[in-house]
């Protein structure tokens, strides 16, 4: 097996004993079924299939969620191995630095997408009995979920190794990882509406708002994931993006895509550096 | 034959302290190297450096005429860190299987490996329940896997008990007869047993001494201590005749330079109503370790 491949099963190994597929899939999955049971009590007048509504409030859920979880698994990486001193004896063998990364982020990134795959699974099940048969069209917005939040936990594991291949404490690494999740789902998002209340109709609305709104990997997602509701835009302030040819098809995702290669491009730099 | 390891008048700084000050070793192929020195004394700096995790101020370490830290370098040589916690929902075999296929071999020898380090009946379980000797041998399971054709451990031993450093050290003789190079750091000279077939003294990032351990007590010039058991009405006599110290009432110790030995010894002889037992203590390997790793640096760096 190639050191990549190993390091990635070790990696996955380590998160299915260390609870930590447990613990990701039970939050997930709790949600989930938290909010098609809630979804199922509010479509009784609305023209819309249960499991389209939860796909909605899914969404809106997984933009906070799954960095979360994303960052908790990468951000021990790095500085926990130089920690416990492992990290001497990986780099000590022939492996280059970037296989190691490449195979942590496989290992954790398959973490994430058993969590993901199996919540996923129970809502569309818990749905589909609610419900009678949803269609095939929700069942594939629910797809497209599944697979879009993967990706998107794909940004923040790779994140995450920034965070931990710039310090040598973990404690600092999981200061810095929920730096940068505040950063980025939370505070990104208020620094926007601020502006978009402050400029009105103005250009920033109109032509710097969509690009900073594609430029942050989370509200990327979750343009991705709405723009199959049209209900749901026009709720939020992400109406304001709508008709705009920004806010349309799959390439949203190129965000998202970009920032994974980008923040594994800049912690391979980074673990360069380090001198263990 | 050439040197497996090659360190030529290395040295490294960090910041004001000189880690490592001109200091020049080599390993012959099958050689066993015992790298003796205080903490700090610049012993884990020359095996970050034989590694390629830090760069030397000047001269350069090579691994079988290789530049130390490059691939081909690093596919010779195995570590074992002083400190280190492996993952304790790991098995023994699937952290041993890990750093073999790290190291390009084949996950199967890791079987071998936690065989020839006694750990093969605990190999299934979870290394969070080793105690720290097993915990030590796991580290050196994982160095020996995929047969390197050179070893650094650092401080090996620390945390085993007289039997297994006694397996250890018959483990390391069984690999360097196989050609294996052995470079091993320790706190002191009692630990290696005279096992080691080379000494090398670090003292503040000079190296001291360096050389077979026979040739370092010899030029040590260490006294020797000769201890004489009294008849109880004789103590006073032979203390006043051949000097020394009492102990115990009925005991007079000497002490002497090596060639000054035969003499009293010859002395003593002449007294038989007098003497009880004779004792004969040749300097310890802790005392000649401290005669290097302390005295003055200046007469030292000469000899």
């Amino acid at each position: 097996m190639s050191p990549v491949m190993a390091i990635a099963r070790t990696e996955a190994r380590l998160g299915i004993r260390n609870s930590w597929v447990l613990l990701s899939t039970v939050i997930l999955t709790v949600f989930a079924v938290l909010l098609v049971l809630l979804g199922s009590g509010a479509t009784g007048e609305v023209d819309a299939s249960l499991l389209a509504v939860s796909i909605a409030s899914l969404s809106t859920l997984s933009v906070y969620l799954i960095p979360l979880i994303a960052l908790l698994l990468s951000f021990d990486a790095i500085a926990g191995e130089i920690d416990r001193g492992t990290l001497q004896l990986v780099l000590a063998t022939p492996i280059a630095r970037w296989q190691l990364l490449v195979g942590k982020f496989l290992g954790h990134l398959a973490v994430l997408t058993i969590a993901i795959v199996i919540s996923s699974g129970i809502a569309a099940i818990l749905a589909i009995a609610l419900d009678g048969n949803p269609g095939p069209q929700p069942l594939g917005g629910l797809a497209a979920l599944a697979a879009t939040s993967i990706l998107l936990g794909a940004v923040f594991i790779a994140v995450g190794y920034i965070a931990s291949a710039s310090v040598r404490q973990t404690g600092t690494a999981a200061a810095l990882a929920v730096g940068i999740w505040l950063g980025a789902v939370v505070l990104y998002d208020l620094a926007l509406l601020g502006g978009l209340l402050a400029s009105g109709e103005g250009v920033f609305a109109r032509t710097i708002f969509p690009w900073l709104l594609l430029l942050n990997p989370a509200d990327a997602f979750r343009l991705y994931n709405m723009s199959a509701t049209d209900t749901a835009l026009v709720q939020t302030g992400l109406g304001a993006v709508s008709g705009s040819p920004l806010a349309q098809g799959a390439w949203v995702l190129a965000s998202p895509l970009a920032w994974t290669l980008a923040a594994i491009s800049v912690a391979v730099v980074l673990l360069g550096r380090v001198r263990p | 034959m050439s040197a497996s390891v090659d360190i030529r008048s290395v040295s490294k700084s960090f910041g004001d302290v000189h880690a490592l000050d001109g200091v020049s070793l080599a390993i012959a192929p099958g050689e066993t190297l015992a790298l003796l020195g205080h903490n700090g004394a610049g012993k884990t700096t020359l095996f970050r450096i034989l590694l390629g995790f830090i760069e030397p101020n000047s001269g350069e370490a090579l691994i079988d005429g290789l530049k130390a830290g490059c691939r081909q370098a690093r596919r010779l040589i195995s570590y074992l860190p002083e400190n280190v916690a492996f993952p304790k929902t790991l098995t023994g075999r699937e952290v041993v299987a890990f750093y073999a296929q790290l190291k390009g071999a084949a996950a199967s020898e890791a079987n071998a490996a936690l065989e020839q380090v006694g750990l093969g009946e605990a190999a299934s379980r979870r290394c969070g329940t080793y105690s720290k000797g097993m915990r030590q041998r796991l580290g050196l399971a994982q160095a020996i896997v995929g047969n390197p054709r050179i070893l650094l451990l650092d401080e090996p031993t620390s945390g085993l008990d007289p039997l297994s450093r006694n397996d250890f050290y018959q483990l390391i003789a069984g690999l360097a007869e196989q050609g294996t190079s052995v470079l091993l750091s320790s706190h002191g000279l009692s630990e290696l047993e005279a096992r080691a077939s080379r000494v090398a003294i670090l003292r503040q990032g000079h190296l001291v001494a360096d050389g077979p351990l026979a040739m370092l007590q010899r030029d040590a010039r260490l006294p020797i201590r000769i201890r004489v058991k009294t008849k109880p009405a004789d103590a006073e006599t032979l203390h006043r005749e051949f000097g020394g110290r009492r102990i115990n009432g009925a005991s007079v110790e000497v002490t002497c330079e090596p060639d000054e030995k035969m003499a009293i010894l010859a002395a003593l002889h002449q007294r038989p109503g007098a003497i009880a037992d004779i004792e004969v203590i040749p300097p310890s390997l802790d005392e000649v370790y401290r005669h290097y790793s302390r005295a003055n640096p200046d007469k030292e760096a000469r000899s």
